[in-house]
């Protein structure tokens, strides 16, 4: 059965600035894999692929600044469809927070949860798009 | 429209965190955080009551704390607490806390579940996704329990809200994940497919997402989201760019959408309604036609939407394997991806391309584009990329190119990655033994792995290059040539040094003859390796040495004294003692005829898989083997290039040693000892059944050769299970015999291996030795497509009343069996009494959906029950004269139908089973045959005669037995064989 294992945003010091887990990993193996994941990718360059296997399962992955956008799915999944998966929760985090930055991440970080789970529910995309996402946001931004 | 400020929210939260990030040691963040712990404690412990906006402030302060990697001990019912709450800042922090923190605590999970009940109840959209979204994130048993029934209710309900639809659908999809026994399918299934129709696209693509997941275990229950799917398909492929507003992504109309539902068209065989067929195709078309549009624009995100689409819908067309227009298309398009700048492109052309390569009706096209791939092999940057490449040109290879890739691979493993050496080390192993046009080259290839690569050359390579230079006395000179001359290298790989040892400790006699490789000059090249080796191999060359006493009787002093040095008696290494102890006595009492028994050449291996492509499988783990391995085995390859079956010259050699098995002549008492190993299959089986002669029992020597032999991976013995009575089903169940039938059992009358049945999807291959009345067989399945096979039940059914004449036990094989995989079939057979009809094999499986049966006659004729019995002349004739009655006589005048072949004639009498008497008929060119058919309750004697006349083409067969029925049924069985 194919859907996302994880979600992870790490910076390139191999800080995590977001893990969303989709299956039951206890905390150490959270640990290891927080750190081989920031292993295997910070060693690729730009004329690499956004993909990389890594254990039973793979990586796709994009760089933005100084962050890294890591999503763990199963091999046979669709490459480029999460590639843009990110592309887009990114461009929804970028209009959230007004050119969202390292650091609105840190501060704002139950929010970002906030944000996941508007776009990616269960290890499935939940909402593609932008426009609904922000809308609901804004919304929920202005409950108290 | 920036909906956050920075520093927007909890001042209180925003200073701690900029504390914590100021912090310059770890010591000191760890110093700040327990003063923050403690600070917390207090106002968690302290009198005055907490509002809510402190309460959050502080759950939320402890969950970051947590995040940083710190333990967290309390605040969980002060999270609990914010549940109740009904202000949505603090209710998502308590539920934030909950999902990230876990806590099986009983007494909590109650009143979570209990807050969760209420906000499921509340109406309220945003309170119920809240919750909804807890659900999904912890996922337990406890919460399954509790919401499982609850929240298909919420999903079809007419007035729940759209955002909350697509969380209960995702909601549900997790718990059915997690316990699908708490999520019983039930009339919300049929209304959750029509969720497909929904106006919501994300309503849409959340319910793509569950169909998808719940059809895969049900798919009848769902198949009705086929055609819901297709016409979904159809109206976002055929929109416009801009039609769908709010679902379109950089002019590429709802991707994610089309990504999924392509995928959930993957679940099911094509479309049978021919409408939805061809709309279906159409859409299709459609993606391959926007593929050579000129981009809507320049952005990247755009051209990924788009082929993220497009390689979906390529995995569709090749999943349904049976559009060749669309197939070949597919192939161009990514031929052209090949030689795109960006990686990512390349990548994905070569991974899709691998499964195209699969296809009967793509194959040829993706072969055009080897050039190309074998330069990706040599020049991409990122080594996924070239192991990408490395996988495209395993799947691509036929006989056709293999010397060419195979070339390249080996190539490429001077200067491979070392992560990726083992695995093209298999891939070539795998493809020289495939595709070997003549054995001497595949002895080359496996050479020169071992040379370029020794270290990654797994026992696996090796073993089956001396079960294939074993099998084969074609290349067993060329191998001994060739290895002895790889062994001049001043430094050699170790599996060098195993595989030379054991090829020349069996063959080194047939290079003996030239006075450079002459016998003392092999044994020093090898034993100058000796002292340099592990333990294991000095073992192996250990046994090599015995042989050579054997083979040059010359070489015995000079190995004697090896042996009798006391480095050698008196090794530390037990294995390394004993072998030498024993050799060394074996060598000084045996008289040369029993050391010329004990060390006979190898018998032949039995035929079977090759133990490298499992092991390829397993390194590339599950599923992605089935991709990797070439289903379509190419019938015409398979009798040179091992595959299951023995190649025809081992079937129907006249010899009876050269049998696979070694059992079908009986050895007369003075013979040798059957080949260990082998002479014993049956007799453990039928531990109650006749003694079998002596010669057969395992002995001592048996235990002796049998550690000079590689070990056999794969023992067929190993995959016995508990008998299975046979399956009997009602006459009502029988299919009828497929028309080939009676031919196809024909053919295995007077021979017991080779292929039963073939087509496009299947192979049964055929193993059987028989002794006395009882008897094995093995056969064995092949799927020769990419798509595995479900249900897969093969029964044997005897017709009439042959059950009381010949019983069959089978044991039960696996229901599935993956694509390009072979599985085995056990059956044990009793002959009861003489029978004519011979038992039917029913196969039944499902192909892609698609109900499939078939049914053979099982090859087991009377005549396998056959001993051959040896008497003279006289003894011959008496008996002959005896059995005069007319009944007892059976006679037949036949055209011949084949070349009259007095040595293929032989061959074929003593396939039949029966021993045959030379010097008895005063024509030398008539045969003349006995023996007895053992059944369990009686025997029955039988003599036969065979009158070739060349002038005429014609034969006269006559048999006489002791029973009417049994001489008309063998005349009739054997003047078929002419």
């Amino acid at each position: 059965m194919v859907w996302i294992r994880f979600i992870l945003i790490q910076n390139r010091a191999g800080k995590t600035r977001l893990a969303k887990w989709y299956m039951q990993f206890d905390d150490d193996e959270k640990q290891k894999l927080i750190e081989e994941v920031h292993a295997v990718v910070t060693v690729r360059d730009a004329k690499h692929t956004n993909f990389v296997e890594f254990r039973n399962f793979k990586i796709i992955y994009r760089r933005y600044a100084g962050l890294y956008f890591c999503i763990c799915v199963d091999v046979n999944d669709n490459n480029l469809a999460y590639l843009e998966a990110i592309h887009n929760f990114v461009e929804v985090l970028n209009e959230y927070f007004h050119n969202v930055c390292e650091l609105d991440l840190v501060f704002n970080f139950y929010k970002v949860y906030t944000v996941v789970d508007e776009m990616f529910l269960a290890g499935e995309i939940r909402e593609t798009s932008q426009t609904k996402v922000l809308k609901q946001l804004l919304m929920l931004q202005s409950l108290e | 429209m920036p909906a956050v400020s920075k520093g927007d929210g909890m001042r209180g939260l925003a200073v701690f965190i900029s504390d914590i990030r100021n912090c310059k040691s770890k010591e000191a963040e760890i110093k700040r955080i327990n003063k923050e712990l403690a600070n917390i404690r207090s106002k968690f412990k302290g009198d005055k009551a907490l509002d809510g906006y402190s309460k959050k402030k502080y759950v939320c302060k402890l969950l970051f704390i947590f995040l940083l990697g710190h333990d967290i001990d309390f605040g969980h019912m002060e999270a609990v607490n914010l549940l109740s709450s009904n202000k949505y800042t603090e209710k998502q922090i308590g539920y934030l806390f909950i999902s990230v923190l876990v806590n099986s605590n009983s007494e909590l999970i109650r009143l979570i579940n209990n807050a969760i009940k209420n906000d499921l109840a509340s109406r309220n959209p945003t309170f119920m996704c809240l919750a909804l979204h807890c659900i999904a994130n912890v996922g337990s048993r406890e919460m399954g329990e509790a919401f499982a029934a609850d929240i298909p209710r919420i999903l079809v309900a007419g007035d729940s809200m759209d955002s909350v639809k697509q969380s209960a659908a995702l909601c549900l999809l997790r718990l059915y994940k997690a316990s699908p026994d708490l999520v019983p399918m039930g009339e919300w299934t049929a209304r959750v497919v029509h969720l497909l129709n929904d106006q919501h696209m994300g309503v849409v693509t959340a319910a793509v997402s569950l169909i998808t997941c719940l059809c895969k275990k049900n798919p009848d229950d769902f198949k009705t989201c086929v055609s819901l799917a297709v016409s979904r398909l159809s109206r976002i492929v055929s929109s416009a760019s801009t039609d769908l507003q709010d679902y379109t992504y950089y002019f590429v109309p709802a991707p994610w959408l089309s990504v999924k539902l392509l995928r959930l068209l993957q679940c099911y065989p094509p479309p049978e309604d021919a409408a939805v067929k061809g709309r279906l195709v159409e859409c299709l078309e459609t993606v391959l036609n926007k593929a050579q549009e000129p981009p809507k624009s320049k952005k990247v995100q755009h051209s990924n939407a788009k082929n993220a689409i497009l390689f979906e819908t390529i995995s569709l067309i090749i999943h349904y394997d049976s559009e060749p227009n669309l197939l070949v298309r597919a192939c161009n398009q990514l031929g052209q991806f090949l030689q795109h700048r960006e990686t990512n492109l390349r990548y994905l052309a070569l991974e899709s391309m691998c499964t195209l390569a699969s296809s009967e009706f793509s194959h040829e096209a993706v072969k055009t584009h080897i050039d190309t791939v074998i330069n990706a092999l040599k020049t991409e940057r990122d080594v996924s990329v070239r192991q990408r490449a490395a996988d495209l040109l395993y799947a691509m290879c036929d006989r056709s190119n293999a010397k060419q890739i195979v070339s390249e691979m080996l190539r490429y493993l001077e200067t491979a990655d070392y992560a990726i050496r083992e695995e093209i080390v298999l891939k070539v192993a795998i493809l020289a033994e495939k595709y070997a046009v003549d054995y001497s080259w595949y002895v080359d290839t496996i050479l020169n792995l071992i040379r370029i690569a020794g270290d990654y050359v797994s026992e696996e390579v090796w073993y089956r290059v001396l079960q294939i230079v074993t099998n084969r006395d074609d290349v067993q000179g060329y191998a001994a040539k060739t290895v002895f001359e790889a062994l001049q290298a001043p430094a050699c790989h170790e599996n060098m040094v195993k595989v030379g040892g054991y090829i020349l400790g069996e063959f080194g006699n047939l290079i003996a003859g030239d006075p450079r490789s002459s016998p003392p000059v092999q044994f020093s090249l090898l034993h100058s390796k000796f002292h340099l080796c592990s333990v294991a191999t000095r073992a192996l060359l250990l046994s090599t040495y015995i042989k050579f006493i054997n083979l040059f009787p010359e070489t015995k002093a000079t190995i004697q004294g090896v042996l009798r040095a006391g480095s050698q008696l008196r090794n530390a290494d037990v294995e390394l003692q004993q072998r030498a102890v024993e050799y060394l006595t074996l060598s000084s009492v045996a008289s040369t005829d029993v050391l010329a028994t004990v060390l006979e050449e190898m018998p032949p291996f039995p035929e079977r898989e090759s133990s490298i492509l499992a092991k390829l499988k397993r390194k590339k783990g599950p599923g992605a083997g089935s991709a990797l391995d070439d289903g379509r085995r190419d019938p015409s390859s398979s009798d040179i290039n091992g595959g299951m079956e023995p190649t025809p010259s081992t079937v129907s050699t006249p010899s009876p040693s050269a049998d696979l098995l070694g059992l079908r002549a009986a050895p007369p008492p003075a013979a040798p000892p059957a080949p260990a190993g082998a002479g014993n299959l049956l007799v453990d089986v039928f531990s109650d059944g006749p003694a079998a002669p002596a010669s057969l029992g395992p002995t001592a020597e048996e235990a002796f050769l049998s550690e000079l032999e590689p070990p056999a991976p794969e023992s067929p013995m190993a995959l016995l299970a508990d008998p299975a009575p046979a399956a009997d089903p009602g006459p009502e169940d029988v299919g009828t015999p497929i028309p080939e039938a009676d031919e196809l059992l024909n053919k295995f009358v007077c021979k017991n291996n080779g292929v039963l049945f073939e087509n496009q999807l299947l192979q049964i291959g055929v193993k059987s030795e028989f002794r006395q009345n009882l008897g094995r067989m093995y056969l064995f399945y092949g799927n020769k497509t990419s798509v595995q096979f479900q249900s897969f039940s093969p029964s044997v059914v005897h017709p009439g009343d042959l059950q009381t004449q010949l019983a069959v036990q089978t044991k039960r094989v696996a229901a599935q069996v993956d694509g390009g995989a072979q599985v085995q079939q056990v059956l044990n057979i009793e002959c009861l009494r003489d029978f004519v009809t011979p038992p039917l094999l029913s196969v039944r499986f499902r192909y892609g959906g698609a109900p499939q049966s078939l049914t053979l006659k099982l090859p087991v004729t009377i005549n396998k029950f056959f001993q051959p019995t040896e008497m003279a002349a006289q003894d011959f004739f008496q008996r002959w004269k005896q059995l005069s009655l007319p009944q007892q006589e059976a006679q037949k005048i036949f055209k011949a139908n084949h070349p009259m072949d007095a040595e293929v004639t032989k061959a074929k009498l003593l396939g039949f089973g029966s021993a045959l008497l030379d010097n008895v008929d005063p024509n030398p060119e008539n045969f003349v045959g006995a023996g007895i058919i053992q059944t369990k309750a009686l025997q029955v004697g039988c003599l036969l005669r065979l009158e070739p006349n060349a002038q005429a083409q014609m034969y006269r067969l006559t048999l006489r037995t002791s029973k009417e029925p049994v001489s008309r049924h063998l005349c009739e069985l054997l003047a078929q064989q002419f």
